[in-house]
């Protein structure tokens, strides 16, 4: 078995500075066809970099490529499919208005005309030997998150890739879609290509890999085989010490009703409903998990909360106080003191552009009186705030922008506990962070918690939200689809729920 | 092979070098275009240095020209801290100019402090309300403020050109198209032996830049340039700061329109502004969105103008030879900013070597 496996990509000595990060230094890669090889490491580790070198992207400072025994220079994306190399980025690069048919074939050398019926045979071909169920003909924009990423690895398949690479392939897609994409995966290597997985997640890891490479800030840690490994040790290796990895729920007593939402509907520009009667209660010293599918309702659900959507229809209480139509300012006068901690800290939450005092004044400034700005508390804020939090940055005067994930992500969470809330809206807090100061944001969250406030908990990583939260309800399409108890509740109703089924409605196969 | 890679930090020594270097580099250019004419481009620029310092009068001609420049820069520099495009300071220069010459025309005999307190406030008025305009069209529907504003620039215009062959004709000046000149009442009072309006250009400078770094609202609108939806958030009313910005920036045009027609031309007229609400534009970019900067440029560019009209009478050159010189400068400074923010790195056959080892 182990001879007919062909080496297919070496990569050695690769050395990558941007500036003075060292995004890569001194890793090594080999893939083999028939198998699928997961790198391994947390954000920042580099993983990306070194795929984005081997698809043409970036080029190596140092260090060398070899394909089937030859060495390469691979300068462009053309040239790396030319190799054979193709790559399904995380955020999906396909034109919306064309069809799945038309977005395959973009870019491929040929015929001035597009010979519709031959290509339509080919794509069916493939489609049909690897799983990749699509209808070519469909618009991009009529497909779910899974059909576009199907469509990716079609495209790149058509082009006569033999070693494909997806980065993060799972991030969009609920438990059962993971499954059958990793149906696909499978018959790719039968059919002798290397596919490469890009992750964090280490259950996936184990499941799909037949090889695991870990990086670790850059740095080459090991190449092991995906035997008998525990997932303990990988974790260890990948973030560089001895880690706990288990999430709190602290149970409170004092529980009393504060949020009432009901039958919020919300419109966008174009006056598709994004929220659908949307109806739940979020009591004090309770953490109500949101989950769902990426885009299905999470971002306007926390913004309407805000006052920063314009509601259509439906009610939102606060004790006595209703919030609809109320703006951020006015909210804020009504003595409620609510913290958001929107999913886009750089564009919304900070001044990526500012330093750490003028963040902390975001929110203070407005209670200042007179027409001149003081910033003297804001400064004492923000030591207080970095030796807190243990912030790691030079001074309080450093710009946000500066900071590495982890540390914005303290910034904008401190100042929002700074404000003593009694709700506290956080959307993906965790999101891109390293796994220490993911655990460091859970915990923040749950001593707030501990604190008598209520948490609506806006997650994507169901087994966080699974140990962390009371409840969890579940977004679809902007509809409510069911809420389920933290303590009951499974990955997999999470999923079909994720796929706009309820429970109670019979769990049957969905894809 | 060559590549491109974003440098991780801008040094200020970079930064300032970067900038003289393209400055000199546009100078060199310029040479060559000189020497195409027939002229010693060292000989062409000294006498540039001496149209604008070389007497007395010269100098007091630049320090003249400065001054609209700066008030002008200072109304843009309020606009661009939030990212809005106004391009319509020579538009709200006009119409300053023509709300101060109203007064000015109309109450010719009024006590003279009045009068051009009174033109002051109207300048800036009007200046105020042709800024608050695009601000409103593009806080409300979304219209590009780029288009808005430049359009604005020509309805102004035009609205002075109808004035000046219509109703307010100058009816003594022997069917010349002309609007008559003000009285000594509407014209604004030297000092140290230059119009006051370098003392407002300075009061003016120093105000918006304790605006801009110590005042509630510098802060908001600092905030509203870098993300309108973080303004929104933090619970800023984003289209009142919006107007209100765009207002004071129209304002300070205004005003440099009323010093121009009170202290400069004397009366009003197509040429009250002498292109200076384009100028500034240029001024309030190279001067880095920074209010005590904008003096500095906008002295020399003055040294620009000045020193471009001199050569022309000196040389037979054409003035548009010194403007060919502005947008020289202009060009290589813009273009810099790709050095500073850029490095282009050589790759060479170090590959080569290494592998051998």
């Amino acid at each position: 078995m182990l001879q007919d496996k062909k080496k297919l990509v070496e990569m050695k000595n690769i050395t990558k500075t941007f500036g003075k990060v060292q995004a890569n230094n001194d890793v090594f890669l080999t893939l083999y066809g028939g198998e699928v090889h997961s790198l391994l490491g947390e954000n920042g580790a580099g993983k990306s970099t070194l795929m984005n070198i081997l698809s043409g992207i970036y080029q190596p400072d140092s260090g060398f490529v070899f394909v089937e025994g030859l060495k390469v220079d691979i300068a462009t994306p053309k040239v790396a499919i030319g190799l054979g190399i193709g790559m399904v980025h995380q955020h999906f690069k396909l034109v919306d208005v064309l069809t799945a048919k038309e977005n395959i074939i973009a870019g491929q050398k040929g015929m001035p005309f597009i010979n519709g019926g031959k290509i339509s045979e080919e794509i069916r071909y493939l489609s049909e030997r690897y799983g990749l169920e699509i209808n070519p003909d469909k618009k991009i924009y009529d497909m779910s998150v899974a059909e576009k990423q199907r469509v990716e690895i079609l495209k790149v398949l058509y082009s006569g890739a033999k070693i494909l690479i997806l980065d993060e392939p799972t991030a969009v897609l609920t438990p059962q879609e993971t499954k059958k994409l990793f149906e696909i995966i499978n018959r790719m290597k039968k059919s002798g290509c290397a596919v490469v997985i890009i992750t964090h997640k280490l259950n996936e890891v184990l499941e799909i890999s037949d090889k695991i490479t870990i990086l670790r800030k850059g740095e080459y840690i090991e190449t092991v085989e995906n035997k008998n490994l525990d997932s303990r040790e990988l974790t260890d290796k990948m973030v560089g010490k001895s880690m706990n990895l288990s999430i709190n729920r602290p149970e409170t007593d004092d529980k009393k009703l504060l949020l009432r939402v009901s039958g919020l509907t919300v419109k966008d520009i174009e006056q598709v409903k994004v929220l659908k009667d949307i109806t739940f209660d979020l009591s004090s010293g309770e953490v109500l998990g949101v989950a769902g599918v990426a885009g299905s309702g999470q971002k306007e659900l926390c913004e309407a909360i805000a006052g920063l959507q314009k509601i259509h229809s439906g009610k939102i209480k606060f004790n006595k106080s209703n919030l609809v139509g109320k703006s951020p300012r006015e909210i804020i006068k009504m003595g409620i003191s609510m913290s958001f901690v929107p999913e886009d800290r750089l564009g919304m939450g900070l001044i990526a552009s500012m330093d750490i005092v003028d963040n902390v004044l975001l929110k203070e400034y407005q209670s200042q009186k007179g027409f001149f700005l003081s910033k003297k508390e804001s400064r004492e804020k923000a030591l207080d705030l970095v030796e807190k939090l243990n912030i790691s940055t030079p001074d309080i005067n450093t710009k946000v922008s500066m900071l590495s994930g982890g540390n914005i992500q303290k910034v904008l969470l401190g100042r929002e506990i700074e404000i003593k809330p009694q709700l506290m809206i956080t959307a993906y807090p965790a999101r891109g962070l390293d796994i220490s100061s993911a655990h460091l944001v859970y915990d923040l969250i749950n001593e707030q918690k501990k604190n008598g406030v209520a948490v609506l908990f806006v997650g994507e990583d169901l087994d966080v939200l699974i140990e962390m939260c009371d409840r969890i309800m579940v977004l679809c399409n902007g509809k409510l689809i069911g809420t389920v108890d933290g303590h009951q509740a499974t990955k997999e109703d999470l999923g079909y729920m994720m796929a706009g089924n309820p429970l109670n409605k019979g769990v049957d196969d969905i894809s | 092979m060559i590549r491109i890679a974003k440098r991780s930090e801008v040094s200020k020594n970079r930064n300032v070098l970067t900038r003289i270097a393209a400055i000199i580099m546009a100078l060199m250019l310029s040479a060559l275009f000189i020497v195409f004419l027939g002229h010693d481009p060292l000989k062409v620029y000294l006498s540039m240095i001496e149209g604008s310092f070389g007497s007395v009068y010269r100098f007091k001609e630049t320090i003249i020209s400065t001054i609209p420049l700066t008030i002008t820069s200072l109304g843009i520099l309020l606009a661009f801290k939030m990212k809005f495009w106004n391009i319509g300071a020579e538009g709200q220069m006009i119409m300053g100019a023509f709300l101060a010459s109203y007064f000015a025309l109309n109450y010719p005999d009024m006590n003279r402090l009045v009068l051009l307190t009174l033109m002051l406030v109207a300048g800036a008025v009007g200046g105020g309300i042709w800024g608050l305009i695009p601000a409103y069209f593009k806080s409300k529907y979304g219209t590009n403020e780029v288009l808005f504003t430049l359009m604005m620039n020509y309805i102004a215009l035009k609205w002075i050109t109808y004035l000046q062959y219509g109703p307010w004709k100058d009816k003594n000046a022997l069917g010349f198209p002309k609007i008559p000149n003000f009285t000594s009442n509407a014209v604004l009072p030297k000092l140290f032996g230059i119009h006051v309006g370098w003392l407002i250009a300075i009061i003016l400078t120093a105000l918006v830049y304790v605006f801009i770094h110590y005042t509630k609202k510098g802060y908001e609108i600092n905030v509203i340039g870098e993300s309108e939806s973080t303004g929104a958030y933090a619970g800023m009313n984003v289209r009142k700061i919006i107007l209100q910005a765009m207002f004071l920036g129209g304002a300070l045009a205004g005003i440099s329109g009323m010093i121009q027609a009170s202290a400069v031309s004397g009366t009003l007229s197509v040429e009250v502004t002498g292109g200076v609400g384009y100028t500034a534009i240029i001024v309030t970019w190279l001067s880095g969105l920074s209010a005590p900067l904008i003096v500095i440029v906008s002295f020399l560019f003055a040294i620009l103008i000045q020193g471009g009209s001199y050569i022309q009478t000196a040389f037979q050159i054409p003035q548009s030879a010194a403007q060919i010189l502005q947008g020289m400068i202009l060009l290589f400074v813009l273009g810099s900013e790709f050095f500073v923010k850029y490095q282009i790195i050589y790759k060479n056959i170090k590959l080569k070597k290494k592998e051998g080892k």
